[in-house]
């Protein structure tokens, strides 16, 4: 009995902890509508200012005061943030944003990494709170009861914040129509810079209470983000009380998961949000989110097919990469080849975000589908690279068919994170199923075909099986198919109207992007030789919204050209810098800061190759 | 042809909007003078939402010469013009339906301001005392009368010189409407500046002292509602359906 006890107090902890942050995001995300990647940095950064300002100041005074330090320092980085980066892109499309938290995400790693080193970091013990209680003859750590109780509290703080001043009414007020609280006479900028204080000190905080119960690393960024997410959808976006249960409910799922089902304790909770999210498509506490009014965002052009110039550039440019093995080694072609894989991957992605109007934090869990439809063929049955290739994405595609059919029922972030739990669970597959996959040992000797194995080769066949993946993609964008699904995007109401199923179409949109990301993914393993669950990690996913984003959504060479600039960024920063994270975070911050409507986006823009009006 | 007031408060000149690459007005022209009623009249898409909408600040893409209080609002932000004093109530009414009334209020309260009414909640709660018995309701709990009352009320909490209201008859039941026009006129003995917009020529006949005809974004007529009762043919070309 005592064993659950503590097990449930203990879970308990970890609710407060993770409410902490779930709320910070919660409230950024219903005033600005931003997803903020770097709120998991900040929790990270709190830990490690907690950290330092307890060694310099000792004592019980000091620790108590490093933490509430530490946490405002968190939120003014977090006003920085909004007043050098996010302020100038309110106006920009949606998911945007998105892209330079990231930037920020990789900026944030890199620092701690300069200031704080690689190692791990013990922090202090709470004084007073270093020995632990007996309950039920069972021990338990005096400090987890502070933290129990701290949940409720700031739980009770937030509601008085929100419910009894003037600001918390004037934020309500532009979390629902932005545009009229200007109307009557709100400065919403400083109101968002506010909210982005108020929010990324109570990750901070999160961060600073950490101290005492756990080392301080480098990799509590993304872990803390991605179950904040879990935490604030499960909720309900926007909902701070629903935070608060989903908080609860989770850690204690995670406290007896633990117990119950060891050998998938990672998808746990996965699995539970996507229950949740199948039966309240909206959270728990959350509702239909209405579409932010005045959120400035501006209805994008039409995309055409390409005029005469364009069929010329891409002709050009398919000769020019087919000219290029007489140029180039091996090394440069083996970068080539990823990069046209990428490339296919990042247009499947585009497919269902840019026409389809669905944006997926999980892509890679199809990427990850067809290199383990490849690899497991050749693990299991030793099968040839060809029937490796045709596996790939047919697997991938049975994988989208399944998930696609829950997803579609979604739509915007609940829709995105639905992807990201199918992506973990199949990843924590991949991950803890040994027998089968090879767990993080992986799959090896997944190489092509005698008549594939020199690299130029290989290059042609990627060079033939991408293109045209690409070219196959774009020929559905112009189809009847691709109109009505774009009309779904626009309007899922009218298009309902004059009889388009909306959800069939995006359904299959998902199931055709899938196999595509899996014919990349199947080509990536043979490029390789091997498959990893990271394949399929979320790292992976971030990297595809990357060259989506950074490419600009609504056009269709934005896909590409990303691809190419985020892989050549990449592998070029790995090359000649030790801190690639922090180059390649500002280069994002600094394109997404210069060209907000993607970099090809922006480009068409130009009087230059602005189409003739007929 | 306008009959202009010497101190006028609000006076726009040569404004043309566009949505995109249409052209939604041509120079339109506009004046209202101090505790003037003045009203923008024309048909359904003639333009009246889309002038309030570029007074206010809240079309992008708007050139032409607005002056204000003796302020060129030209440029400024939306939130920059209502604390000038320059108060809107859109016609989609747009309450916050997660806030209550008395919440909704204080959205809209700006400090005091000299040549202009104060208000207080409980002033506003004798203006519009249907709303004095729902203070904890929320927004999204009232009625589309009662709403259009609370939406005037949350924008005269900022105690405006002035006050941009579109159609404020517009899907009322009758009854409301003539509620409407007693608190519009009360307004006016306040000595509140209104510009309304209406469709409906009566409505505006009861409340207004001056109008401007609009039709396709171009202002057709400017005068006395006394003027317009008499021209027939304004009315009959750019007002009746």
């Amino acid at each position: 009995m005592g064993f659950y006890l503590v097990q449930f107090l203990g879970g308990l902890a970890q609710a407060s902890s993770l409410f902490l942050v779930a709320a910070g995001l919660s409230i950024i995300f219903g005033v600005t509508r931003i997803v903020n990647f770097a709120h998991g940095s900040f929790y990270m950064l709190g830990a490690y200012l907690a950290y330092t300002l307890a060694e310099r100041m000792g004592g019980a005074v000091g620790f108590w005061s490093a933490i509430a330090l530490a946490a405002v320092a968190t939120g003014v980085v977090g006003v920085v943030m909004e007043l050098l980066v996010l302020r100038r892109l309110y106006r920009g499309p949606e998911l945007f944003q998105l892209l330079a938290t990231f930037g920020v995400v990789l900026i944030v790693q890199d620092v701690a990494l300069l200031i704080w080193g690689p190692e791990d970091l013990l922090g202090p013990r709470a004084p007073g709170l270093e020995g632990v209680v007996r309950i039920l003859g069972r021990p338990f750590p005096k400090y987890e009861l502070l933290l129990i109780a701290l949940g409720p509290i700031v739980l009770g703080l937030l509601w008085l914040l929100f419910h009894r001043t003037r600001w918390g009414t004037l934020v309500r007020a532009a979390t629902q129509d932005r545009e009229m609280t200007a109307a009557l006479g709100i400065n919403q900028t400083w109101l968002f810079t506010s909210v982005l204080f108020v929010g990324s000190l109570l990750a901070g905080l999160g961060g600073a209470l950490q101290i005492p119960r756990e080392a301080v690393n480098l990799h509590m960024d993304i872990n803390i983000v991605v179950e904040a997410f879990v935490v604030v959808v499960v909720g309900g976006m926007g909902s701070v009380g629903g935070a608060f249960l989903a908080a609860v409910l989770i850690g204690l799922i995670q406290a007896f998961g633990i117990l119950v089902f060891p050998q998938i304790t990672l998808v746990v909770v996965f699995l539970f949000m996507a229950v949740v999210l199948v039966v309240r498509p909206h959270g728990l506490m959350g509702r239909q989110q209405a579409t932010a009014r005045g959120a400035g965002h501006v209805p994008e052009a039409p995309i055409h097919a390409s005029g005469m110039m364009g069929r010329v550039a891409a002709v050009g440019l398919l000769v020019v990469l087919a000219a290029l093995p007489a140029l180039f080694g091996d090394y440069a072609l083996a970068v080539l080849t990823e990069m046209m894989i990428l490339a296919l991957f990042a247009a499947s992605l585009h497919f269902i975000m840019g026409p389809g109007g669905m944006v997926s934090f999980g892509h890679a869990a199809y990427f990850g589908l067809g290199a383990y439809g490849a690899g497991l063929l050749v693990k299991h049955l030793s099968g040839g690279m060809v029937a490796g290739l045709v596996s790939a994405p047919l697997f991938a595609g049975l994988g989208a068919l399944l998930f696609g059919w829950f997803c579609v029922r979604l739509s915007g972030v609940y829709l995105a994170m639905l992807t990201l739990a199918f992506a973990q669970i199949v990843w924590s597959i991949a991950f803890q199923w040994y027998a089968v996959t090879g767990g993080d040992n992986g799959i090896l000797g997944v190489w092509p075909d005698g008549w594939a194995s020199p690299r130029w080769a290989f290059y042609y066949l990627s060079l033939v099986l991408c293109a045209g993946g690409v070219l196959m993609l774009r020929r559905v964008i112009f189809s009847p198919f691709g109109y009505a699904l774009r009309a779904g995007r626009d309007s899922p109401l009218r298009a309902d109207a004059v009889g388009i199923d909306v959800r069939h179409l995006q359904w299959l949109a998902f199931t055709v992007a899938g196999a595509f990301a899996g014919l990349a993914g199947g080509l990536y393993a043979y490029s390789k030789g091997s498959v990893f669950p990271t394949l399929m990690a979320i790292p992976r996913s971030v990297d595809g919204l990357v060259m989506v984003l950074l490419g600009g959504v609504q056009t269709l060479t934005g896909p590409l050209v990303g691809a190419a600039v985020f892989h050549a960024l990449n592998t070029e920063m790995v090359r000649y810098t030790d801190h690639w994270r922090l180059t390649l975070g500002v280069a994002i911050v600094l394109l997404v800061v210069i060209f907000p409507q993607g970099i090809v986006g922006t480009l068409a823009r130009l009087p230059f190759f602005r189409r003739k009006e007929a | 042809m306008t009959g202009s007031t010497s101190d006028a408060i609000l006076t726009v000149e040569a404004l043309n909007a566009y949505y995109g690459r249409a052209h939604i007005l041509s120079d339109v022209a506009l004046q209202a003078g101090r505790g003037e009623v003045v009203a923008l009249i024309g048909r359904n898409g003639a333009g009246k939402s889309t002038t309030f909408k570029s007074i206010m600040g809240l079309v992008d893409d708007r050139r032409g010469r607005i002056t204000f209080a003796g302020n060129d609002i030209s440029r400024s932000a939306p939130h920059e013009i209502a604390r000038l004093g320059l108060g809107y109530v859109p016609e989609d009414r747009r309450i916050f339906t997660d806030l209550t009334v008395m919440e909704n209020l204080e959205v809209g309260r700006q400090r005091p301001r000299e040549g202009a009414p104060e208000w207080t909640p409980e002033r506003l709660f004798t203006l519009f005392p249907n709303l004095a018995e729902m203070r904890g309701r929320l927004g999204g709990g009232m009625s589309g009368g009662e709403q259009q009352m609370l939406t005037i009320a949350r924008t005269l909490m900022g105690n405006p010189l002035a006050i941009l209201l579109d159609e404020p008859s517009e899907g009322l039941a009758p009854r409301i409407v003539e509620m409407m026009a007693h608190a519009i006129i009360g307004l006016k003995a306040e000595g509140q500046t209104i510009i309304l917009s209406e469709q409906n020529l009566h409505f505006a006949g009861l409340v207004s002292d001056r109008a401007h005809v609009i039709e396709k974004g171009r202002i057709r007529f400017g005068g006395t509602m006394r003027e317009l009762a008499a021209d027939e043919a304004v009315r009959r070309a750019y007002l009746t359906l």
